[in-house]
């Protein structure tokens, strides 16, 4: 992976950036040790590895300001960082940047039922904000499997999402607010408590731009009052091909579930030696679907998703009878990835997005990839809105192995643009996928792109390197050609 | 005369723009002008007018996304979707009906660039929140996309947030997607009758705190409530306070029977059916109340939290006189007073300086519209921030320029 060079003058000044970040962060705010500075080398994303500058840990919205005035000033680039979950190397550090860690901003600061919603800082995990909530019956609806560890700031960097999307929506969906940061050191707030603040919705191409266009200093989110019931059933098929149909029909017979979730035989296998969760052995594509709500409601539904599925050709179903037996099935599916872990030594856990109808021709295909390159895969799947987690198992220890995992997995994502998908469904691009950007866009769709990025931060000051696979000048997105009279239009009509 | 251009296909829409920054010419972007009130009025010498670019390229209810034209009737969209019972969930306010103008003359296109939404917005979102992906011309005259076809993307930057919402002075979209939802099988709202707006918001506050997945909640003072076309509201000669839920029969009867308890210590409570119930709810969607005799007043559209509803809105009425009622779930106020010069813009911006907020000048006359600020005006350094990702898609102005703020 080519990073943009170091500059090497930033590097010889690294005494001085250290002092003036001590003057603004005191204490053990900010970290310069080699040995301190190795874990934060990678986030998530663990095949690209790189140490920091210096890490700074501020602990207000006025430090990080003046920090970034600072980096602005001094030609200093700066990566901000959550939890470091991240899966495509959102937050891989450069030689000449400072990590800019959020892990102190972890406070819960204002919890409003009445209008439904809670200000929290970033740096609170994803489950940190259910947890602030959850003795009054309230959740926050978003849940990435790493909600234990991930941040709320980086849930916004990255637009995560998790099983309860297809229903609750991703975070996109579900903040309301931001205090943020600009390169230059102006604070900013974005929405509030109310909904659809006027102007252009920055808040919403903020969510999801990896860390390129601001620091998030503080978030409002939107609350939910806990379902009063969830039950979950399981399906099992003789194909992915009928699973994928099963789906479609429950939602043409309009119900959308909490959640829906499939996995392919590999998967199965996997987690059921690992977890024991109870799963049929014997089908090749497995379906968790889960109704929440008022309890006439779920046993209603259930029992219809049921008959939906007998009528798809279902060869297993099993609806849970109690809130352990709900538990287990889940068990497998949220095991999914340690479970492969287990029997292979290392793997790449893929993500892309593609219309559910497609599922049976990319499955089909993946498996003829997985003969060509002589790499083993298993699925896991947001199936309700068709967000693939293909695992590709390979041994890095085998020379050559981790080379045709890349090249496996790039081909997937190919394939998922190529049947008109997307590269990344909840991950992002940072880094991973930042190469394959023009698969899916033209070279002018990536300029308008950056054209945003430089009404942000015009010098690319915040994370370069990420997500986009050139970095162009501002000056040069911004010039344009005009010739006055240039086209006659003839073929147009006028009135 | 305004010079029309009327083009056919996406590549004429770009020859048209291309043609525009190279004449310096600013071009006032239409789908059928139905929303040619909402918003400054543009400064433009020739219309672009996108009515051809219609129709619905791509539809599979399975897939619950939707790929049409800009320009696409908003009646088309509603009958296709009709056909396979679904629908565009975020239940798209129908501005005609505040206008007078001809009903339903909407296009998808207007819905998103003006991000509208209805009273399931507390539940289901705005018209962003359903909005994928786009094609759209810039006003360098460029072809670019962002987002896709399918409903979970983090892809580059969400551009389609921003053209939500931008009233066509970012990029002309020439094809969209939407995501959409089954229609919910039963509909029934809760009334309750008389309460004050203490009572009221007391009991709305437990209604959407509750798990009853309330999809709808309004107060209307008697004087409003008075105009409805749903006899057992404009019957009740009191205020009406209002929740709605959604769902599988059984499902709606259950938590009917719940909200009903938890009303019953606030006064008499009454309950709409299907028919009933969707004829209500358009009226709070569209502002209903303020047209008929009431056309020639000046309309505001407040958006506050929940909680501060009821105080601005006593404020707003002491100050300007007038009438409101509240689409509450999304902390809306609508505002009718009788027309002055600056439709009460300054006061208003003042009665929400300190709750957090912002008002949007809905309906007044083009010169008032012209002078007063409709949309909040912005602190400056967010207004500089705006300014410039408008550079970044129009550096030349040429796409409605001054439709949201005068000047860019
Ligand atoms: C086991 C496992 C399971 C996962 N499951 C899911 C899943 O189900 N769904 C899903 O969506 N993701 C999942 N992830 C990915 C990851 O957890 C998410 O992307 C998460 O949102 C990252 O949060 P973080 O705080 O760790 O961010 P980091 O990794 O620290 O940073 C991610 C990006 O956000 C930026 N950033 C972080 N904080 C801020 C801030 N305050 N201001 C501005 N930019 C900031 C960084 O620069 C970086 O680009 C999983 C990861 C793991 C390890
Ligand atoms: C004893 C009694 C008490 C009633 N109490 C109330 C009450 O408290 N509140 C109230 O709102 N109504 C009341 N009604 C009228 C009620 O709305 C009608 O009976 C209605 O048809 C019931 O519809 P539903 O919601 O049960 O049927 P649904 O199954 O939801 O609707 C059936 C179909 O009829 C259509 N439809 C429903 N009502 C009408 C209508 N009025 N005009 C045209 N099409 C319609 C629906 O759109 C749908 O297509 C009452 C009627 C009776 C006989």
């Amino acid at each position: 992976m080519l990073m943009p060079k170091p500059d090497q003058g930033v590097i010889d000044r690294r005494a001085e950036i250290i002092a003036a970040m001590r003057a603004i962060v005191p204490g053990e705010g900010v970290i310069a040790d080699d040995a301190m500075l190795k874990a934060f080398e990678c986030d998530g994303l663990m095949a690209y590895r790189q140490l920091p500058l210096i890490v700074v840990l501020p602990e207000t919205t006025a430090q990080v300001s003046e920090i970034l005035k600072y980096c602005h000033d001094n030609g200093v680039k700066i990566v901000p960082r959550g939890a470091g979950t991240g899966l495509s190397g959102g937050a891989l550090p450069l030689a000449d940047a400072i990590t800019l860690g959020l892990s102190k901003f972890n406070r819960v600061l204002d919890i409003d039922y009445a209008n439904r919603c809670a200000v929290v800082q970033p740096g609170v995990t994803n489950l940190g904000v259910t947890k602030a909530v959850e003795g009054d019956g309230f959740y926050y609806a978003p849940d990435p499997s790493s909600q234990i560890a991930c941040s709320i700031g980086g849930n916004i960097a990255e637009n995560s999402g998790g099983v309860h999307c297809l229903k609750y929506g991703l975070t996109t969906n579900n903040v309301l607010g931001v205090e943020m940061v600009l390169m230059d050191g102006t604070v900013l707030r974005l929405g509030g408590k109310h909904l659809d603040p006027g102007g252009y919705d920055l808040l919403g191409v903020l969510t999801g731009s990896e860390g390129l266009l601001g620091v998030i200093t503080e978030v409002t989110v939107r609350i939910l009052k806990k379902p009063e019931t969830a039950r979950a059933v399981l399906l099992g098929f003789n194909s992915s091909e009928e699973g994928g149909d099963c789906v479609a029909a429950i939602i043409n017979a309009g119900i959308i579930p909490g959640g829906i979730e499939m996995m392919d035989k590999p998967a199965i296998h996997a987690t059921e030696e690992f977890v024991h969760a109870g799963y049929p052995m014997d089908v090749e594509a497995l379906l968790i679907v889960e109704l929440d709500g008022p309890k006439v409601e779920v046993d209603y539904l259930i029992e219809r998703v049921g008959e939906i599925a007998t009528g798809q050709g279902a060869i297993y179903s099993r609806i849970s009878e109690s809130e352990e037996e709900r538990a287990a099935f889940w068990s497998g599916r949220k095991n999914a990835f340690p479970a492969v872990g287990r029997i292979s030594p290392d793997y790449l856990c893929m993500d892309g997005t593609i219309p559910r109808k497609k599922l049976g021709l990319v499955l089909q295909r993946m498996t003829e990839m997985s003969d060509k390159y002589g790499l083993r895969v298993a699925n896991v799947f947001h199936a309700g809105d068709g967000n693939l987690h293909p695992l590709i198992m390979f041994d890095a220890n085998q020379p050559g192995e981790l080379d045709r995992a890349e090249e496996f997995g790039a081909d997937i994502l190919k394939l998922c643009v190529e049947v008109g998908g997307v590269l990344s469904g909840e991950h992002g691009i940072g880094v991973e996928k930042r190469d394959l950007m023009g698969e899916m866009f033209t070279e002018d769709d990536l300029k308008q792109q950056q054209r945003v990025k430089c009404a942000f931060d015009p010098d690319h000051h915040l994370n370069p390197g990420k997500v986009y696979p050139t970095l162009h000048r501002c000056a040069e997105l911004g010039r344009m050609h005009i010739s006055r009279g240039q086209v006659p239009f003839p073929d147009i009509p006028r009135f | 005369m305004t010079e029309i251009l009327k083009p056919d296909t996406a590549d004429q829409v770009l020859d048209a723009v291309k043609w525009a920054v190279s004449e310096a010419t600013p071009l006032d972007v239409r789908g059928t002008g139905s929303k040619a009130g909402f918003g400054r009025p543009v400064q433009a010498g020739r219309v672009l007018d996108l009515s051809n670019l219609a129709g619905i390229t791509d539809y599979d209810p399975g897939e619950l996304v939707l790929t049409a034209g800009p320009a696409t009737p908003m009646t088309e969209i509603e009958q296709a979707l009709a056909e396979t019972n679904q629908e565009l969930a975020f239940e798209p306010m129908d501005m005609s009906v505040l206008y007078g103008t001809d009903a339903g003359a909407g296009t998808l296109g207007g819905v998103i660039a003006a991000n509208l939404s209805g009273p399931r917005r507390i539940k289901t979102g705005a018209a962003r929140d359903h909005f994928l992906g786009f094609q759209a011309v810039s006003g360098r005259g460029e072809v670019f996309k962002s987002g896709g076809k399918v409903m979970k993307n983090v892809t580059g930057f969400d551009l389609s947030k921003l053209m939500a919402g931008s009233f066509g002075t970012l990029a002309v979209m020439t094809q969209v997607s939407v995501k959409v939802l089954p229609r919910p099988e039963k509909t029934r709202t809760i009334l309750l009758m008389g309460a004050d707006d203490t009572h009221a918001v007391a009991a709305l506050c437990d209604a959407l705190g509750s798990s009853h997945e309330v999809a709808g909640a309004a107060h209307l003072p008697a004087s409003v409530a008075a105009r409805s076309a749903v006899g057992y509201v404009s019957g009740a000669g009191t205020s009406v306070t209002a929740v709605r839920v959604e769902g599988p029969g059984p499902s709606v009867e259950h938590r009917c029977n719940s909200l009903r308890d938890l009303f019953a210590p606030f006064g008499a409570v009454e309950e709409l059916h299907s028919h009933n119930s969707a004829a209500f709810w358009r009226e709070v969607r569209d502002a209903a109340p303020f047209t008929g005799d009431w056309q020639d007043h000046q309309v505001w559209r407040v958006s506050v939290s929940p909680t501060a509803g009821p105080t601005v809105g006593q404020h707003l009425r002491a100050r300007l006189g007038g009438e409101v009622y509240y689409d509450w779930g999304g902390g809306l106020i609508w505002f009718a007073l009788d027309a002055r010069s600056d439709a009460g813009a300054a006061d208003i911006r003042r009665v929400i300086r300190d709750c957090g907020g912002h008002a949007t000048l809905v309906r007044a006359a083009a010169d008032v519209r012209q002078a007063a600020p409709v949309f909040q005006p912005q602190p400056g350094p967010l207004a500089d921030l705006s300014k410039r990702v408008k550079e970044a898609f129009d550096p030349e102005g040429i796409l409605n320029p001054g439709r949201m703020t005068a000047g860019v």
